[in-house]
């Protein structure tokens, strides 16, 4: 060996004591952080790539089968999906290197998650869990009763709470057009006409309504045409994922944009599943941000939206603030 | 956004029953006179305007040439005349109907107009453009297009201006449902929020300045649409009736589905909705009609209702008024806003309500076309006799009760001949109610109360038909008369806000405005002018009596005066019998009635300590009878007054109400006693005697709304002291009434119920003398 311990005094033995107290502080692997929401559940793994050969040799076998069956697998079962394009490569998390994971599957499906875990022997695994979302609180006799693991709780603090979101718009759209995944909603939504369904400013005024400074443009009500029978019989099922689409969205914006507005803040980070692979809502939030707010607010979006939550479970778990 | 009513699909069922219930004379009143005409037309409903004119009959008193004549002639003269002429009233008009029976309702107008030189009618609503060429066609007037938003804001702003308990709180759950707000003296700035086919927000910071502040595009046009997609349900009420019945649990993934139970950090209840319609997304299951109306119902509340708040923090504003088709009254939807604005606000901001809600487009459009007669100069009144008043959402929604085949709404309101104003004197007059109880709140008083003037609906009509000997229809008028207040009565059993709070004072004040829409303007005219005779004649032989008595004694004597005097009041059942069977009942006797000292509310002796100290600069006396209580009581005690230095405003009603004494009534008896008093002589024509007028016409006193002459020389003249007699105005109300100077609030409990109530006997005395903390 060329290090003897004790040898050397300097820096490095500095940072050695360091690295030990990080080695007795941090958690045993697996590092997790859940997630669980309404709708979807969001898991963080953290996959270490500086494994020495003693690690490897110690590492009990289900850990290895989790890890390898997380990161060589891009689909688990028929709805789990791993996001790669998210992946975070060559990461260093409380001293150690890899690659975190991004995975998400829906909420009804959690049951079987936990079995996964019973099948995978997690309980020998003496580890603990850190989740966040609604669904943690649910699901923890699960966990205890399944897999003998404790939960952990992770809350975000937030100023206000508003029962129109991404469940509204898929629910809504399974209603009205009988769709089955929130992809396929989307899919719909990009190939409609909301202005169908939508009565506008214009339909009521003609053009602008001045008086008030209104775009002919603006919806004025949200489904409005929908109210006349020969409108109903008129749209296809597009148009109406589309209205329910710019519906959700313009009013996240306007809620968000008076949240602002009361807190004095001029930025809005907008996260949340809705938002996934949804450019349609994302231009638009930007605009409607822009525009109502004559160019005061800007709407920030994050390629891991959706994540933070998990993202913040798993910082919880490593003790970092 | 800012569309009021929705066009397109809103014509609601072309299979209802054209036919109109309702003689449409007794709809279209007084159309003959009509000029300048404003139509609303909304998704469903039309509200037509209109001004007219109202010829009364009203009686006027004048004073006798007593020159030439000797005593003994002047002792069997009355002593003035009466007599009844025309007088020409101005009245508001407001019909609402549904948009069915437009072209039947115009067929009848241009049958009925006789006025020829409207030429113009203003138009407002999302259906002025669909109903234009109809309108031009069949009236042959030219459609002026008003901006809806401005209507709509000049028309709550004239109902939070002249309509005392318009806006309300709405509590699910309580008995009644309403809860009136007295209003405000200042109306502004409050917040508007429309909720039409979309939601339009508009803060109000005067009469002409209002700004659309922002706004939503979901609203009554998505509760509707979306509804009828999901449902298959066209109707709106029937959507509504729809979401009376379901579950929204069924539909919205509620807080406790994601966290199994309520969330304790976040302090959020299990029941909160998490994710409106978050349900639908996760099962493939079939939902019901009426849950999912539910749901979508509440989704539309809490949006709205999240919202407003947030403007109203913003900008700083608690009082937020809810507006729109969307709301048209139904509890449901009342109800759900007002749950949403609790939460969100945490109950800073109140959600209120206008019981007029549905003419303020209307009503806004009439006054953009009558800008010239300069309708904000003068104050209003809403006549209880010509209003149809709040109907009743209860019992749950009935679909064939909301769709209201056949039926009308009608406002009433009446152009007051002066502009009525706070008393200056009032302590706070934000937080002044005139009612000392509220009927609508108090189950009890109000079963007794309308009894009690059901069993004295006989005697009125007696009294009315006796006090127009000479007229041939008088006996059917009063028949009409009977029926109408008691249909009234009725509807107040049943619905007790119907007109705001339920009050002694509103069942009085209905009533007066019952007998002046028969041509009775004043069933006590002859009572009045006999009594002020006999009266009259005894003054001389009290006030020798009273410059007997010592000091002390005098000013006993005086104040047990204005009590007796008190006791003629021919409103109350108890002395009614006694006066009617013994029209000579004298003075003396009436002092034998009054309880003995100490009274139910005695501070006598403290206003026997501050008549020992400097006298007052001036005093406001609100008189109440005719006869005895204002000749013998009141007149004597002003002469005191008078001696003592202080001036005094003697306030009387400008209209008729039972054998209270009008102002002109007390202008002819102030004459004749001047005539036989030096002392009330030179302090009128010094001034230091002045008569003046309440601007009411009501047996109780309503100190926020007052004669602005009266206000302006109350300032002038310094007064401080008020004077409050008699049951009506000093117990069923103001008896509660915080004054910014000394007051005296005297009363004889001529109730036996309301005495026992307040806790004394038939003819307790009430004597409040009132000094404001410093």
């Amino acid at each position: 060996r060329r290090d003897r311990p004790g040898s050397y005094s300097g820096p490095a033995s500095v940072s050695r004591q360091r690295l030990e107290s990080l080695r007795k502080k941090r958690p045993l692997f697996p590092w997790f952080g859940l997630d669980i929401g309404g709708t979807l559940v969001k898991l963080v793994y953290f996959e270490p790539k500086d494994i020495t050969a003693e690690e490897e040799e110690e590492e009990v076998e289900s850990l290895k089968s989790i890890r390898k069956y997380l990161t060589s697998n891009v689909a688990y079962g028929s709805t789990g999906i791993r996001d790669v394009h998210l992946e975070l490569k060559d990461l260093t998390l409380c001293g150690r290197k890899g690659n975190l994971h991004f995975i998400r599957f829906p909420t009804h499906d959690m049951p079987a998650f936990i079995q996964m875990g019973r099948d995978k022997n997690f309980s020998s695994l003496h580890t603990v869990f850190c989740a966040t979302g609604g669904g943690a609180y649910k699901f923890e006799q699960d966990f205890l009763t399944e897999n003998e693991m404790p939960v952990n709780y992770n809350t975000l603090l937030f100023i206000s709470n508003h029962s129109l979101g991404g469940g509204t718009f898929y629910g809504l759209c399974c209603l009205l057009t009988g769709c089955t995944t929130f992809e396929e909603a989307l899919e719909m939504a990009s190939r409609g006409d909301s202005t169908k369904v939508d009565k506008l400013v214009r339909d009521i005024y003609g053009g602008d309504y001045e008086r008030f400074g209104l775009p002919g443009w603006a919806v004025a009500s949200s489904f409005g045409n929908m109210m006349s029978k020969e409108k109903r019989e008129a749209v296809s099922k597009e148009d109406l994922a589309r209205a329910a689409l710019i519906t959700i969205t313009n009013n996240i914006g306007s809620i968000a944009r008076m949240c602002a507005l009361n807190e004095n803040i001029n930025q809005v980070v907008f996260v949340g599943n809705f938002l996934r692979i949804n450019t349609i809502a994302m231009q638009l939030l930007a605009y409607a941000l822009d525009y109502w707010s004559k160019g005061q607010l800007k709407a920030l979006f994050s390629e891991h939206e959706g994540y933070f939550g998990a993202v913040g479970a798993l910082l919880e778990l490593l003790k970092i603030p | 956004m800012a569309e009021r009513g929705a066009s397109g699909g809103g014509s609601s069922g072309d299979s209802l029953d054209k036919s109109i219930t309702l003689p449409p004379d007794e709809i279209f009143r007084n159309l003959e006179n009509a000029k300048r005409f404003a139509i609303d037309i909304g998704g469903s409903l039309t509200k037509l305007a209109y001004y007219s004119t109202v010829q009364h009959k009203v009686a006027r008193v004048r004073s006798f040439d007593h020159s030439g004549k000797d005593t003994e002639e002047q002792d069997h003269e009355p002593p003035y005349e009466i007599s009844v002429q025309e007088e020409i009233t101005a009245r508001l008009h407001f019909i609402k109907f549904e948009n069915t029976y437009i072209e039947a309702c115009l067929d009848f107008i241009k049958d009925h107009l006789v006025n020829t030189e409207t030429k113009v009618i203003q138009a407002t609503g999302g259906g002025a453009y669909k109903f234009k060429d109809l309108i031009e066609e069949k009236l042959q007037l030219k459609v002026d297009k008003e901006d809806v938003m401005t209507c709509l804001i000049k028309g709550c702003n004239f109902v939070l201006k002249n309509i005392p308990h318009e806006a309300f709180m709405y509590q699910k759950d309580s008995d009644p449902e309403f809860r009136f707000q007295t209003n405000h003296p200042s109306i502004f700035p409050y917040l508007l929020v429309n909720i039409g086919s979309g939601v339009s927000i508009v803060k109000v910071e005067t009469e002409d300045r209002f700004e659309w502040i922002g706004g939503s595009s979901i609203g009554g046009g998505t509760f509707w649409g979306l509804g009828a997609l999901l449902t298959k349900t066209k109707k709106f009420d029937e959507l509504l009736h729809l979401a009376s019945k379901g579950q929204h649990t069924n539909v919205d993934m509620l807080v406790q589905d994601i966290y199994g139970g309520a969330h304790q950090t976040l302090g959020l209840s299990g029941n909160l909705i998490a994710s409106s319609f978050g349900k639908s997304a996760t099962a493939d299951k079939e939902f019901s009609k009426e849950d999912m109306a539910k749901s979508l119902l509440h989704m539309i509340s809490n949006d709205v209702g999240q919202l407003a708040c947030l403007y109203a923090k913003i900008h700083s504003l608690d009082r937020v008024y809810f507006g729109g088709f969307f709301i048209r009254g139904h509890p449901v939807t009342m109800r759900t806003i007002t749950y949403s604005i609790n939460f969100f606000s945490k109950g800073e901001v109140q959600a209120l309500f206008l019981r007029h809600e549905g003419y303020l487009g209307a009503i806004g459009a009439f006054l953009k076309g009558a800008e010239q007669d300069n309708p904000n100069q003068y104050s209003w009144g809403e006549n209880y006799a010509g209003s149809s008043g709040l109907r009743s959402g209860s019992p749950e929604l009935c679909p064939a009760q909301r769709a209201r085949s056949g039926t009308f709404d009608l406002l009433e309101m009446d152009r007051l001949e002066r502009p009525l104003v706070n008393l200056p004197l009032l302590q706070d007059p934000s937080s002044y109610v005139p009612d000392t109880v509220d009927l609508t709140d108090d189950a009890l008083a109000r079963k007794y109360w309308l009894t009690c003037f059901e069993e004295a609906l006989d005697g009125v009509v007696k009294r009315a038909i006796a006090s127009q000997p000479d007229s041939v229809d008088a006996a059917e008028r009063a028949e009409k008369f009977r029926q109408k207040y008691w249909n009234k009565l009725q509807t107040l059993r049943h619905q007790p806000f119907a007109y705001g709070t339920l009050t002694v004072r509103s069942l009085l004040d209905t009533r007066e405005h019952c007998l002046n829409e028969f041509n009775f303007p004043d069933p006590y005219s002859k009572v009045k002018q006999k009594e002020n005779g006999i009266a009259l004649k005894c003054f001389q032989r009290v006030i020798c009596n009273l410059d007997t008595l010592g000091w002390e004694d005098r000013q006993l004597a005086l104040v047990k005066g204005l009590l007796a005097g008190n006791v003629f009041d021919w409103g109350a059942k108890a002395v009614s019998d006694v006066l009617e069977s013994n029209p000579q009942f004298g003075f003396e006797e009436a002092k034998k009635k009054l309880q003995e000292r100490p009274w139910l509310v005695d501070s006598y002796n403290e206003w026997l300590q501050r008549l020992k100290g400097p006298p007052h600069k001036c005093a406001l006396i609100f008189a109440d009878n005719s006869g005895v209580d204002v000749i013998l009581g009141v007149f004597p005690f002003v002469r005191e007054l008078l001696l003592r230095g202080t001036e005094v405003i003697l306030a009387c009603n400008s209209g008729p109400a039972l054998n209270d004494v009008t102002h002109s009534e007390s202008l002819i008896v102030a004459e004749r006693i001047a005539g036989m008093d030096p002392i009330i002589h030179s302090a009128l024509q010094e001034e230091r005697l002045l008569l003046v007028q309440t601007g009411s016409s009501s047996p109780c006193l309503d100190l926020s709304r007052l004669d602005k002459g009266l206000a302006m020389l109350v300032r002038e003249r310094g007064a401080d002291l008020v004077v409050i007699e008699g049951m009506g105005r000093a117990v069923h109300t103001n008896y509660y009434a915080a004054l910014r100077c000394e007051s005296l609030k005297l009363a004889v409990l001529k109730n036996a119920w309301l005495a026992e109530r307040l806790g004394g006997r038939l003819f307790s005395v009430i004597f409040k003398y009132e000094v404001p903390a410093e």
